[in-house]
């Protein structure tokens, strides 16, 4: 489906029926070069970077669901390149910078909006780590600036600055972060990969794997054989249940992520704000909702929805930071299901099984790194080599003492 | 999400911090041969099933024990409770 302004006009004035789907829906072929397992927002910018950046187009995607269903429709809409580590900060960054040229690229109005994310501080101790992830993330190209109180008060003048237990003392500001309209990515790159030859298979569950003398040959679905020279997962979430069809296990837990959006407000909050105190960050979304979410419920879920205990903490960190907050309804909330790896960091990487690659252990991050994870995903299957930011995220880096642990919270996933 | 304590009775799952699936209680042989093997899949690899999970919870704000709870992972509901120390001295273990 091509879009104009003319076309616009056309269907206003004759009742808009003349609208086709954004992609087809054709039947699986026989085989492809390469077949994507999961549809979410990871799995089709894949196709469209192995489309658009390597030429290999007779692919396939597979979903188990329908497109945007998943995780991609599920999370906060939050992008940034705010990581401290060398493993990590490269790769964000260059994520962030294809986010700032998606729309462009994929000729799809994505509401990208570098609307900033300000980390709060309230300690000095949370001052000296703030000031040395922005310099770890300048010098890797991206943006920072440490503000004190008086700079947080200028931007947002409510947040309650005299707390007695936790006053605000300043803020690390990433100016180029901010949000994306979610669904849109996924329909962005769905559309873009549809157009340059990919069949986007929805409803169609991957049952098992057909592997023979160490090589996998293709998948088992729910619609028959699909052969495939290269057979990449990436389902995030349920990483774990896809993977030990190929009888693998995985250094990943599932834990549920809940988050919430309020009833419809005026603009009050023009950026993302992190508590530093508390499991609270928020953004307002630009139909007025105050959306905002905080930690894992922290035991081992499948369940695309969290408990109450976890609901009444969120709730209690928006308040000790937005008092005016006490008088907003909440209008609903949801849970996802996250990979949470060992470290806190990402898989992109083949497995040793001959042509099956594996990416997930997305823990929180991976609505942001969509792009990136395509790019870098594509890359390693259209070479075999990894991609240079994305040389870390290794499934083998527990055993050689590689992990990138951003928290230094050990092997411990619900902490990360 | 409400965990019925063997020794205490029901219990509100915010007095306990969970720890992760039940399999840490066995613990390798740290002098076998492949020790290094064992150790890594022992401490990064989990089955992560979704169903049936044998994990450890520990009760902080209560008696300090800790649990094996059999959950169900889809559904959240709590099949069966035992002291972890139970579990462990039925699997040959000291304490």
């Amino acid at each position: 489906m091509r879009y104009s302004g003319l076309k616009v006009i056309k269907e206003a004035l004759t009742g808009h029926k003349g609208w086709r789907p954004t992609w087809r829906d054709p039947e699986p072929k026989k085989s492809y070069d390469v077949v994507i397992i999961g549809g979410g927002g990871h799995g089709l910018a894949t196709a469209y970077y192995l489309a658009k950046n390597h030429n290999i187009t007779n692919v396939a995607v597979i979903e188990k669901g329908w497109i945007g269903g998943g995780n991609v429709g599920r999370n906060t809409t939050i992008i940034r390149s705010n990581y401290l580590l060398d493993g990590n900060e490269p790769f964000y960054e260059l994520s962030l910078k294809l986010w700032e040229g998606l729309e462009q690229d994929f000729n799809y109005n994505a509401m990208v909006s570098q609307r900033g994310i300000l980390n709060l501080v309230h300690t000095d101790a949370q001052r000296d780590a703030a000031r040395r992830r922005g310099n770890a993330m300048i010098l890797n190209g991206s943006d920072a600036e440490l503000l004190d109180t008086d700079g947080v008060r200028a931007m947002y003048p409510f947040l309650n600055f005299n707390d007695a237990r936790f006053p605000i003392k300043g803020g690390l500001l990433h100016r180029r972060g901010g949000t994306v309209r979610h669904d849109a990515v996924a329909w962005g790159y769905a559309r873009g990969a549809d157009l340059r030859g990919v069949d986007i298979i929805q409803n169609c569950e991957v049952t098992g794997f057909r592997i023979e003398n160490g090589k996998c040959l293709g998948v088992e679905t729910s619609k028959g054989f699909i052969g495939a020279n290269k057979v990449a997962s990436c389902v995030a979430g349920s990483s774990s249940r896809v993977m030990e069809r190929a009888g693998m296990r995985l250094p990943i837990e599932s834990h549920v992520l809940q988050a919430f959006v309020s009833e419809g407000l005026k603009p009050v909050l023009d950026g993302v704000i992190t508590f530093g105190a508390g499991h609270f960050y928020c953004s307002q979304s630009d139909k007025g909702g105050l959306v905002f979410g905080g930690d894992l419920d922290m035991y081992n879920s499948y369940a695309q929805r969290g408990n109450l205990p976890v609901v009444e903490d969120v709730m209690e960190g928006g308040m000790a930071l937005i008092p005016a907050l006490g008088r907003v309804r909440m209008l609903r909330s949801w849970g996802g299901i996250m990979d949470m790896s060992m470290d806190g960091s990402p898989f992109i990487d083949k497995t040793h099984i001959d042509g099956l690659y594996f990416n997930g252990g997305w823990c929180y991050g991976g609505f942001k790194a969509t792009p990136a994870s395509g790019w870098c995903y594509a890359h390693l299957l259209a070479t075999d080599t990894p991609h240079k930011v994305a040389t870390a995220y290794r499934l083998d880096r527990f055993r050689k003492g590689l992990m990138i642990d951003e928290k230094g919270q050990g092997a411990q996933p619900n902490l990360h | 999400m409400i965990i019925n304590h063997p020794i205490l009775g029901p219990r509100d799952s915010q007095e306990f911090t969970y720890l992760g699936d039940a399999s840490l209680i066995d613990r390798p042989d740290w002098q076998a041969d492949n020790a290094a093997d064992q150790f890594h899949d022992y401490l990064y690899l989990r089955d992560n099933p979704a169903g049936e999970h044998r994990e450890l919870w520990f009760h902080e704000q209560g008696d300090r024990s800790w649990l094996v709870v059999t959950r169900n992972t889809v559904t959240h509901e709590i099949l069966n409770v035992e002291l972890a120390r139970d579990v462990a001295r039925a699997r040959g273990r000291s304490k």
